[in-house]
């Protein structure tokens, strides 16, 4: 299964600052000790909020782009992991012996990533076309 | 120390887990585990506590003279050791099954209840399957090592033979309902990276990842709703996975980067990528796969590989140049009962509008195919044709 690692931001995430080279190790250590037991399959640092936007989603089809920065910090997000495991669990503990991304006290929140399977039987067009091509043509040989 | 730690996670891993409870994740989460136990002692002086004058010695010694520090020295002592781990359990001494068993009991994540599960086996018949494979390497005496130079290419073979296999046996299975089945898929990825982050310069260790990532890629266009597989040139590709997609041509990047020319993983590899990259069927580049089935010809001599390659140049140089490599393999012993050879010519003939020839070929494959929906499909084609 897959999950994603969230990373919330900080004060100094959003003012911009640089995490110390003894932070940067130890993180790329960590990263690194991920992708060597296969299981980091991408994980990307966002910039803050001041470099991006938002767009609102109004009724009747509106919609408004808003500029950073945001504020609510403790809920901004600062990066992000995808990761591949067997059980939510084992997110959890690859996650809890993840070094603090902050000099304060933070969190990163884990989700579940819906599966193929989770879908059910949903169908595209494509799929749609397909099963009337399958059932015409055994149409034709009865 | 490092030796201490290690022979820890190998005791642990040789001879506690079946019969103490398992632990949750075994195998490579273990041994990055056992690796920061190790960076921990070191850390929190542990260890320092005892010999701390010594070691305190020892470090700015290393410093001063520009070695790595003790951490990554024990780190890297500990790659080694799981490196060594896996070529043991995919011994050539074993049998493929005794290997796969084994390998994912020691280096994967799966329990042996789960092994039994994913490949429809009893408990039983697993447990004592991995016993006997530990009892066959203790007898045949095979050390827990990596291989030296001399026989390092075959015995890396023999665990990419094993990885696949596992990937092969979830890929077989991913369009049931058991899911764990196809959960192997997974697995074998996983031990196939956990392969490349110990020997990153290994080009066919990246060329089966980048295999299996780029396979794998297309499992949620594979099957349609009631079960039946779809074929690639009419797969939705909107719903292929993108994230696998970008990694395994990346992973196909770093093994074309490495210089060496490409073996058999990296070249089937290439071939995947063609197809991950065309965003239609119409935009498959197969003048290069017709290329890269050239060059695993080469290497591999197997009728498949020329079937395969014959159905490329239909594709790319049209259908009569197709037909004439496939007349080649009629008298081929191995493909005598494959029903995809005659499945193959039945469509060149098609697009040469030899229509009562093509129908003969189609009704030929279905009645060797082993599948019966598969056979539907093929007795279709044959009565369209006509």
């Amino acid at each position: 299964m897959r999950v994603m690692a969230i990373v919330k931001a900080s004060k100094d995430s959003e003012a911009g600052v640089m995490p110390s080279e003894e932070m940067l190790a130890a993180m790329g250590e960590f990263n690194e000790e991920m992708v060597k037991a296969g299981v980091m399959l991408a994980g990307e640092g966002l910039q803050p909020t001041s470099k991006g936007a938002r767009v609102s989603f109004g009724g009747e089809g509106e919609r408004t782009v808003i500029d950073g920065p945001f504020a609510e910090t403790k809920e901004l997000i600062a990066g992000y992991w995808l990761m591949q495991v067997r059980s939510f669990e084992e997110a959890v503990e690859w996650i809890k012996r993840c070094p603090n991304p902050h000099d304060e006290p933070g969190e990163i929140e884990i989700r579940q990533v819906f599966e193929a399977e989770d879908f059910g039987e949903e169908f595209t067009p494509e799929l749609r076309k397909q099963e009337e091509r399958i059932r015409s043509q055994a149409e034709q040989n009865q | 120390m490092a030796e201490d730690l290690a022979q820890d996670a190998l005791v642990a891993a040789l001879e506690q887990w079946p019969r103490s409870g398992v632990p949750d994740n075994p195998g490579a989460w273990l041994m990055a585990t056992a690796k920061n136990r190790a960076i921990d002692r070191l850390r929190h002086g542990e260890m320092a506590a005892r010999k701390e004058e010594e070691m305190g010695r020892e470090v700015e010694l290393r410093a001063r003279l520009g070695e790595h520090d003790p951490a990554e020295a024990a780190a890297d002592e500990i790659d080694d050791d799981l490196l060594g781990l896996i070529f043991t359990a995919c011994h050539p001494v074993l049998a493929t099954e005794a290997r796969v068993a084994l390998t994912l009991r020691l280096v994967g994540s799966l329990t042996t209840v789960e092994i039994a599960r994913a490949f429809l086996a009893k408990e039983s018949t697993v447990a004592q399957r991995i016993v006997r494979a530990k009892r066959s390497l203790a007898e045949a005496r095979v050390p827990i090592e990596v291989p030296g130079p001399a026989e390092r290419e075959q015995r890396l073979a023999s665990v990419l033979e094993v990885i696949y296999a596992i990937f092969n046996e979830g890929y077989a299975a991913s369009a049931g309902e058991d899911w764990i089945r196809a959960d192997l898929c997974e697995e074998a990825m996983r031990l196939g990276r956990v392969l490349v982050g110990l020997m990153p310069r290994e080009p066919e260790a990246l060329g089966l990842v980048a295999l299996m990532e780029l396979t794998a890629a297309r499992f949620p266009a594979r099957t349609g709703p009631r079960g039946e597989a779809i074929p690639l040139p009419e797969q939705d590709r909107s719903r292929w996975d993108f994230v696998l997609i970008g990694r395994g041509l990346k992973a196909l990047k770093r093994a074309e980067s490495l210089g060496r020319p490409l073996g058999p993983y990296a070249l089937q590899a290439a071939i995947a990528a063609c197809h991950a990259r065309a965003r239609t069927p119409e935009q498959t580049d197969w003048e290069r796969i017709a290329a890269l089935y050239d060059a695993l010809d080469a290497i591999s001599g197997s009728p498949v590989v020329r079937l395969n390659r014959a159905v490329a140049v239909g594709m790319a140089f049209g259908p009569a140049a197709g037909l004439e490599l496939l007349d080649g393999l009629a008298g081929e012993p191995t493909l005598r009962g494959y029903h995809l050879l005659p499945a193959a010519r039945g469509e060149l003939l098609e697009r040469l509008g030899r229509t009562e020839e093509a129908a003969l070929e189609f009704s030929r494959a279905a009645a060797l195919s082993g599948n019966a929906r598969e056979r539907a499909v093929l007795q279709a084609r044959a009565g369209c044709v006509k």
